[in-house]
């Protein structure tokens, strides 16, 4: 049985690849129309723009799992108070948007750092369920401060970015700025957290307390205090997520239901895998929107569930998952 | 969770006597004798006959407590009081406490799936909706509840399967996750599938009928008291049902599962199986208590069953308490008083005009648009940090505080840490 699953996942992710570059190909024989070719590579970067914005809800969420054992479901929230923070920053403090941005991203970590001291710190050894629980409660909390502080509200805000209403030419196909920076930032934050987690003593030591928590302890770290910074690291990784989603959809309090699409990237890529949660978010936004584009109305909203259903039963760990079972 | 069973296995064969499989025959012929009560009351002839219904229920309760020992008084009074309920209080309020029935025949489920087994569900809205689509089409089509009310359980029980069988290749945070990717599914499919469903703008739903014109007799049950009993009904049948699974041996291989797969599989316990079990009864009860819903509201639409209802459904797992039936009581009463609750928190706040300004606003914070979901996030976080067995565990606490009165002791429910039980490194 468990073959069959597996030749059927290899036959899947054959199948998918082939269909991914087959456009370009057929093209290139002459089989498909140049304008259809670039309404297919049009809706690819647009549905990878927005795949990378789920990609980096799911790359915080997986960053908290991998580290803590512990399911955030209000990573959304957490974005939604960074891309609120930022607004603050940017648009009713009228600082410089990098400033302001950089402020935000900073504003947001502390604030994850906190939840993480506050919320979830106390039910630490309790059951997987409890934390889900206190963590949907936090979004919950969190989504209705939102809408009564002062400035925040229920309405919808902008925050104006230096790229709004530009466009960059690639070709024949027209990506806006706003999407290209979403890529460029998407790429150059993952590199970045990389670099942290190969190279820093922080970095390794959140490694380490993530692979075994008893054995880093012993080794000498903190390992309430790694977990409190993994919580900063990836509130900010949030807070950029919102910054990114702000330009494309808009500031408010309900923008934290994107984690609804996240968790599908975030378990697709294998839950606690990091190359995973980024690809499978790649993966989401780019079905989604071909999905939106060449499937009747309705396909596009449940497009991400159907990809997670199949990829679960299939391969139940994931793409890049690790999850051993015990034989009995 | 601890006090879930402080029973031996002698005591609860005692306790109940029809055993494990047979359970559902049990629950079904207690679902047909009361229903066939209900029918005997609902006669033209004795149409307001409260007596037979009220001697009928005295008979299934009086067969229950029986075998109860000290709690039967108790408990007896408890039932005289919801079967003599409808007659004394108002009809706004006998339409509340059917919809604590309502929510609490789900959330038998939910204790069956949650509490037992251990697997989360983050869609049961999805069994929620498809028993409500059932009913409801059903009725339209003139078929009565002995027919209608079977097939919307059945039908549920399917769908449970169905998402169960993910659960035989997946465990814990998957499974949770591919529940709730199936709910959307389903929540889409019924927005979208116009012919049946009448998509967004939603069926209006009839009452539920019982008996056929064919036949020379038929009941309407369309007043809020014959709704009361009828959810009434089948909320005790539930309850049967549920609390002989929990004794029963799946009850029993469930918790194991919970506890550890490992240990259960090495017990000899078939994972797939016994799971799938669960999925079933709960998606079968969460699809009954979607029946009766959109029979009571007499309104359903895909927008009643979107993600909220799974997450309110936990919610009030979590404040009723997963280690016992009880909980799904207690949560269900709570879940809807909430409401009631908060509009009367907005009405008892003095006006704003001429307050000093920190004052206004704290006034006006309870007519925000979120405060709502504000307070049941405040409460699930109080909760699960300080009474994490919730409702139920406090009045275990009091109980056992009564009960041994100057030597109860602090660390008595004190919870159990468990570091390290990590799913990737196991």
């Amino acid at each position: 049985m468990e073959r069959v699953f597996a030749a059927l996942w290899r036959l899947l992710v054959a199948a998918a690849l082939l269909g991914f570059v087959a456009p370009p190909v057929l093209a290139a024989l002459g089989l498909v129309s140049g304008a259809d070719l670039v309404n297919y590579l049009q809706q690819v970067v647009s549905g990878a723009a927005l795949g990378c914005v789920y990609a980096l809800v799911a790359l915080g969420i997986v960053l908290i799992y991998k580290a803590t054992e512990t399911i955030n479901f209000a990573q959304g929230e957490l974005m939604m108070l960074g891309a609120f923070l930022c607004f603050t920053f940017v648009a009713i403090l009228g600082l410089p948007f990098w400033a302001g941005a950089l402020l935000g991203i900073g504003a947001c970590a502390v604030l994850g750092m906190a939840t993480d001291r506050i919320v979830v710190r106390p039910v630490v050894g309790q059951p997987a369920f409890a934390i889900v629980m206190v963590t949907l409660g936090f979004g919950f909390v969190a989504r209705s401060l939102a809408s009564v502080i002062p400035g925040w509200g229920t309405d919808t805000h902008t925050i104006v970015t230096p790229f709004a209403n530009q466009i960059v030419a690639l070709g024949p196909v027209v990506i806006s700025q706003d999407h290209a920076a979403i890529i460029v930032a998407t790429a150059l934050l993952c590199g970045l957290l990389y670099l942290f987690f190969t190279h820093t003593k922080l970095g390794l030591a959140m490694q380490a307390a993530s692979q075994n928590q008893l054995a880093a302890y012993y080794m000498g770290i903190p390992v309430k205090t790694v977990f409190t910074m993994i919580w900063g690291v990836s509130a900010g990784v949030a807070a950029i997520a919102g910054l990114m989603l702000a330009p494309i959809a808009f500031v408010h309090t309900q923008m934290g239901m994107i984690i609804f699409k996240a968790f599908p990237a975030a378990v697709l890529g294998g839950f606690g895998s990091i190359p995973g949660a980024i690809v499978g978010g790649l993966v989401i936004g780019i079905v989604e929107a071909l999905a939106g584009f060449y499937l009747p109305e309705g396909f596009k909203d449940v497009a991400a569930y159907v990809v997670l259903l199949v990829v679960l039963l299939l391969k139940p760990e994931g793409i890049f998952g690790h999850v051993r079972k015990k034989k009995v | 969770m601890r006090f879930l069973l402080r029973t031996s296995y002698g005591q609860d064969i005692r306790l109940f006597p029809f055993g494990g499989a047979p359970a559902l025959w049990t629950g079904l012929a207690l679902w047909a004798a009361i229903v066939g009560g209900l029918n005997v009351a609902s006669l033209p002839l004795v149409r307001e006959g409260w007596l037979a219904l009220a001697a009928g229920y005295a008979l299934v309760f009086g067969l229950v407590l029986s075998r109860w020992g000290g709690a039967a008084f108790w408990y007896g009074l408890l039932g005289v009081a919801v079967i003599v309920a409808p007659m004394l209080v108002g009809t706004y309020f006998v339409g509340q406490l059917t919809f604590v029935f309502v929510y609490a025949i789900a959330g038998v489920g939910l204790v069956i799936l949650l509490g037992l087994a251990g697997q989360i569900s983050l869609g049961h809205a999805a069994f929620f909706a498809c028993g409500a689509y059932v009913a409801a089409i059903l009725n339209a089509e003139g078929w009565d509840i002995l027919v209608s009310l079977p097939a919307a359980v059945l039908v549920s029980a399917v769908l449970g399967v169905v998402i169960g069988l993910p659960a035989l290749r997946m465990t814990g945070i998957y499974l949770g996750f591919a529940t709730y990717a199936f709910a959307f599914i389903v929540e889409e499919i019924l927005a979208r599938w116009d012919s049946v469903t009448n998509g967004t703008l939603g069926i209006a739903v009839g009452s539920p009928v019982l008996g056929y014109e064919s036949w020379g007799w038929q009941a309407v049950l369309e007043t809020e008291v014959e709704l009361y009993f009828l959810a009434l009904a089948l909320f005790v049948g539930t309850l049967v049902v549920g609390l002989n699974v929990q004794r029963s041996p799946t009850g029993r291989a469930m918790m194991a599962i919970r506890d550890s797969e490992t240990a259960a599989a090495s017990m000899g316990v078939n994972l797939a199986v016994t799971k799938t079990t669960a999925f079933a009864l709960s998606a079968a009860m969460a699809g009954l208590a979607g029946a009766l819903y959109g029979h009571v509201l007499h309104f359903i639409s895909p927008e009643q069953f979107t993600i909220l209802l799974s997450i309110n459904l936990l919610v009030m797992m979590i404040v009723g308490g997963l280690g016992a039936m009880h909980g799904a009581v207690f949560g269900a009463v709570f879940l809807v008083m909430m409401p009631q609750a908060i509009s009367a928190l907005k009405g008892a706040m003095p006006p704003a005009e001429g307050l000093p300004e920190v004052l206004a606003f704290l006034v006006s914070l309870p007519s925000a648009p979120g405060f709502e979901a504000g307070i049941y996030g405040l409460i699930i976080i109080l909760f699960i940090i300080f009474e994490p067995m919730g409702l139920h565990g406090l009045w275990l606490k009091v109980k056992t505080w009564f009960r041994l009165f100057p030597l109860y002791k602090k660390g008595m429910f004190k919870r159990q840490k468990s570091y390290m039980a990590s799913e990737r490194n196991r």
